[in-house]
Parts: C-alpha cells; structure tokens; sequence
C-alpha cells in the first residue's frame, strides 16, 4: 500500500471574478522513505499542493491519504518547514525546538528525555553551538537549520519542505543541500520538497514531479533519478548521467514556458486582428 | 546587552555626543525659562502679574516647607496621643485606650501620592479589561465586528460626561460600614478606566490580527491548545503594539485623572489646582503653576516608566523606542 496518496486533487480558490482553478486532478503515490521534489514555474501552484497535504488548506475535490487515513486537518506527523524559517523570534533555538518536542511528546518522554531529545536534533543540523541564540541573532542559513531540526524533532510520517533553501545565497544552500543529504542518509524519512532549482532537485530527489504552468495546474511528467547514494555534488557534476536528468528537467520546464509565451502570442495576435 | 552599554560609554566620551545629548536641551530650557519670564511679567490679572520662573521656584520651596511643617505637626500629634495613653493605662491599666488618625489638610505632596495611586489603579484596571478584550477581538472576526460599534462609539467620550455617571452608580452600589477604598478614589480611579482602555483595546487587537500568517502555521501544525497559542504565539508577537497602546492609555488616563478631580472635588492634584484657584491669594498663579509642571513632569515619568517595562518585556530588541 502506498504510504502517502494524492488522489485525483483539485484546488479551486474563490475570487471576485468567480472560481479560479489552480490545481487539476493531481495524483500522485509515494512510497514510504522516497524523496520527492515538486518542480515547477512559479505561481503553478507547487506550493498549494505541499499546503493541502500538510492540511492547511482543504482541496476542493479529491484529497490526500496518508497510512490509509485521509488528512482534513494540519498535525505534527506532517511537519512542515517553511521557505522563511518560521521561527517564533522571541524563543532560543532551543526554545523553538521545545515547544514542538513538548507537544508531540507530551506525556511520552520524561522532561530529561525531550530536554536530549530537542539537543539531539540540533546536534543533527550542526547547531548545537548556537542553540540558546534567538533567530535574530543568528544568520539565514542558521535559522532554516533549527527549522529543520524543529520539524525532524516531531518525527513526522511525511517532511515537507517548501522551498526551504529559496531565501539563502548559494553558498549556504549548497551548505544545507549536503546538510540535507546527510541526515536523509541517516534518518530515510519521507520527504516532499517543493522547489525551481534543477540541480537541487537532481541532487536530492528520488524523483522529480514537474507540474505543468497553472491555472489549473497538472503533473506533467514524473523523472526517477537513479543515481547512486550517497552523492556528490562535486562528482556529479562531471557525470553524464546528472547531466542527462538535469537537461531532461530543464527541457521540460523551458518546453513549457515557450508553449505558453506562444499561448500567449496567439491569443494577442488574434485580439489585434 | 555588554556591547550595547559599552557603545554609550564610548559615546560619553566624545564631547561632540555630550553637547547634543545634554547640552542642546539645557539651552532650550534656558531659551524657554527666559521667554517666559519676559512675557509673564507683561501681563497683569485679577490675582496680580503672571508669576516667571523666580516665583514660581519661591513657591516650590515654599510648598515643600509647608509640606515637612505638616508633617511636624503630624509627628507631634501621634507623639501626643502616645504619652496621653500611655499615662491612662499607667494609672488604670484597664482603661480603654482611643487612638486617633491625624486629621490635617493634605500637602501638595500627599496630592501628588494620591493622584499617582489613583491613575496608576485606573489603568491597572483597565489594561486588565483592555487586554483580553482586545486578544478575542484580535482573534475572532465576528467579534471584532460585534463589539468595534461600541468601542469606537464609547472611546470619544469626555472624562467629564462620565464623572457624574459613576459618581452616581458608585454611591448607589458601593455601601459598605468598612469602606476599604473611599468612595471618591473609587469614582476618579474608575472614570481613568472607562476613559483609557479603549487604545489597549484597539492597539492589542490590531496586534493579534496581524500576526505573522507563518507562525500561525506552525501553531496549526503543532495543534497547540488554545491557551498555549495564546501564551506562546499571540501575546508575545503582539507586545509590540500592545504596548505602544498602553503607553497612549497611561497618557490619557493622567489626563483625565487631573480633569475628574477638578470637577468631582477629589483628593489629588487636580483639587489642589481648583483650591488655589478658588482660593486667589497673590500667590495662587505661581502655585498652580507649581502644580502644572509637576503634572507635566509626572505624566513624562509614567511614560518613561511604561518604555522601561517595554524594553524588559520587548523580545524585539533591535526596535527603536522613543
């Protein structure tokens, strides 16, 4: 049985101007422990569906099935990480992992356990020298790191990710990118990551979901990345076989910006005549 | 915290910091103190020619004096009643003893006492009430629709139009034999809530309805109880406003204070200034003056004391707070 289903989702958002579809029948199954990246122009509504299965939002037709129980509402065995850390700015690193620790765990570890436990996954993403720090004395990358370690310490059946890395420079998100590797290597959990860097998504997925340009928004092709673990992104970058998925993604996504640009012309063309 | 404090240690130093930190306000006081002291004296009232600075010192000293000559005569009394009791339970040990408060007028300083102890029960009670309403107004939509209409409609209302109200509906509900407040602390300490709540209210409400949408995620997402959001999310990314609310309350509640006592003959600051004006000695401009810059220096106290406890409680600490 497949560990996470999407099943025939469809979003519609109310506007003033009527219903505006963003997401059409979208299906997908992932197996338990894969890592899936969901690649996309912006605005295709990459983000809507991460929101759906996190429970944020409700989809409109269709919905998510998660260990044969359907998802209708957001929970800590779906946590999430956030583009821009989401890091409560008067609460220490420490303080920011507790509060989530605290509250799957209550009643189920002692206060000495949670208290190793909150140490231990910041020991995981390399901050356990900064963990009574605030965010706001911390940098970018260090942030997103404890937001990391804050959604790992709730052992979610799911991660997801939107976007994490999208507000750092290129340096740290390579940094976090290896980060990542390595404790995917350790802990193998369930990961959907929502992101429009090609080679982070060849680096780190199983597989990449391209969805095709909203509105109504599909999966347009679905690519296994079959290359062995663990990566490198230094040897990678001489493989052919990286090079093969990576053009394979990027010809996808400029195919479909041309076809719409050329959406577009005919439409104007056909106006002006 | 050491950084910051070594910065301004730094900055003593340069005299240039110095002249504009202290000194350029010290001028404008003496251009202030100078122009006041020339116009003053072109005017002449009923109670003679408006006092200038020089009086108005005299009077402050003089005030002081009278307020330690009271205290004497206080002293004096208990000492008094003391050895007069004494005396009758040496002779009959049995005797029942009567010990009497001091009666004397109150000072311009036991004014002062009573106007802060006033205004500061005033808005305690009303950042009490303010607070929570504007944390479920912050929170529900409905709500805030329900209760806005009133809250806009009472937040205008002068001081003055509500005295007589709760002068009226204290006399008529609060009848004890043991009064632990008296009845006209009661009346002027409630006119200050029902006139400064109102900017707590709004400002906490415009702060919990515009927390960051992310960190209300994250509370859905840990399924935080409704207390614990509150505690964890809500109140403290609302501080911010909310304190900037409470500082324009305390403002107003001094305000208002100082009206209320005037026009309800309430022991305070604003009674000493209607005294002296009904009184209209050659000396009641200058001392009412006294008291207007003790009003003044006071209301400024309160508000450094609020922009104190913001700082502590303010987890943004890179804020500027003015």
């Amino acid at each position: 049985m497949a560990h996470l289903e999407i099943s025939h989702m469809s979003m519609e958002f109310e506007t003033p101007d009527g219903p505006f579809r963003a997401l059409d029948d979208i299906q997908l199954t992932i197996g338990k422990g894969e890592f899936v990246s969901l690649i996309g122009h912006s605005g295709c509504g990459k983000s809507t569906v991460l929101n759906v299965v996190a429970g944020l939002y409700q989809a409109t037709t269709g919905g998510v099935i998660l260990d044969g129980k359907e998802v209708n509402e957001p929970g800590p065995d779906r946590a999430v990480v956030f583009q821009n850390h989401s890091l409560l700015p008067w609460l220490t690193a420490y303080e920011n992992v507790e509060l989530a620790v605290r509250q799957v765990f209550k009643g189920i570890k002692s206060k000495a356990e949670m208290r190793d436990w909150v140490i231990h996954n910041l020991e995981l993403v390399h901050m356990e020298h900064a963990m009574h720090k605030r965010p706001d004395e911390i940098s970018g990358g260090m942030k997103q790191r404890v937001g990391i370690a804050r959604a790992l310490s709730m052992e979610p059946k799911v991660l997801l990710m939107d976007e994490p890395f999208g507000a750092l420079d290129a340096l740290t998100r390579a940094h976090m990118q290896d980060s990542l590797i390595e404790i995917q290597a350790r802990l193998n959990n369930t990961v959907i990551m929502i992101t429009h860097d090609v080679d982070e998504a060849v680096l780190l997925s199983d597989r990449i979901v391209m969805m095709t340009n909203g509105p109504a928004a599909q999966v347009g092709e679905i690519m296994s990345i079959d290359l062995p673990r663990p990566r490198n992104r230094v040897v990678l970058a001489d493989s052919s076989e990286y090079n093969h998925y990576r053009a394979g993604v990027l010809k996808f996504l400029y195919e479909r910006q041309k076809s719409e640009d050329k959406g577009l012309r005919v439409v104007k063309s056909s106006k002006a005549a | 915290m050491n950084l910051a404090s070594a910065i301004i240690l730094d900055k003593v130093k340069d005299p240039k910091v110095v002249f504009n930190k202290l000194g350029v306000p010290l001028i404008s006081i003496a251009i202030f103190l100078l122009l006041w002291g020339a116009v003053a004296s072109q005017i002449k009232t009923s109670l003679g020619v408006v006092p200038g600075p020089g009086k108005v010192w005299e009077q402050t000293v003089t005030l002081y004096d009278e307020h330690m000559e009271e205290r004497d005569k206080e002293t004096a009394f208990y000492e008094r009643q003391h050895k007069r009791n004494e005396r009758k339970l040496a002779s009959n040990p049995d005797a029942e003893v009567k010990i009497r408060a001091y009666t004397g007028k109150p000072t311009f300083f036991d004014q002062i006492v009573t106007s802060i102890v006033t205004v500061l029960t005033g808005f305690l009670v009303a950042t009490l009430i303010a607070i929570p309403i504007g944390i479920i107004c912050g929170l529900s939509s409905t709500l805030y629709t329900a209760l806005n209409p009133i809250i806009q409609m009472f937040k205008p209302v002068s001081p003055l139009a509500w005295l007589p109200i709760v002068t009226m509906i204290v006399s008529a509900v609060y009848i004890t034999d043991d009064p632990l407040f008296e009845k006209s602390f009661l009346n002027s300490a409630i006119t200050v809530t029902l006139c400064c709540m109102w900017p707590t209210i709004i400002n906490t409400t415009v702060g919990v309805s515009s927390i960051n949408k992310d960190l209300v995620n994250v509370s859905r997402v840990l399924r935080l109880g409704w207390m614990t959001n509150i505690f964890k999310i809500v109140l403290p990314s609302s501080i911010p406003m909310m304190f900037a609310g409470l500082r324009v309350s305390l403002g107003i509640g001094w305000m208002v204070l100082i009206a209320a006592e005037m026009l309800a003959q309430n022991p305070g600051l604003g009674k000493f200034v209607w005294d002296e004006f009904q009184n209209g000695s050659s000396n009641s401009l200058a001392r009412i003056m006294v008291a207007v810059l003790a009003i003044g220096l006071i209301g400024f106290l309160l508000d450094r004391m609020m922009l104190l406890l913001q700082r502590r409680v303010n987890w943004d600490k890179s804020a500027t707070l003015r």
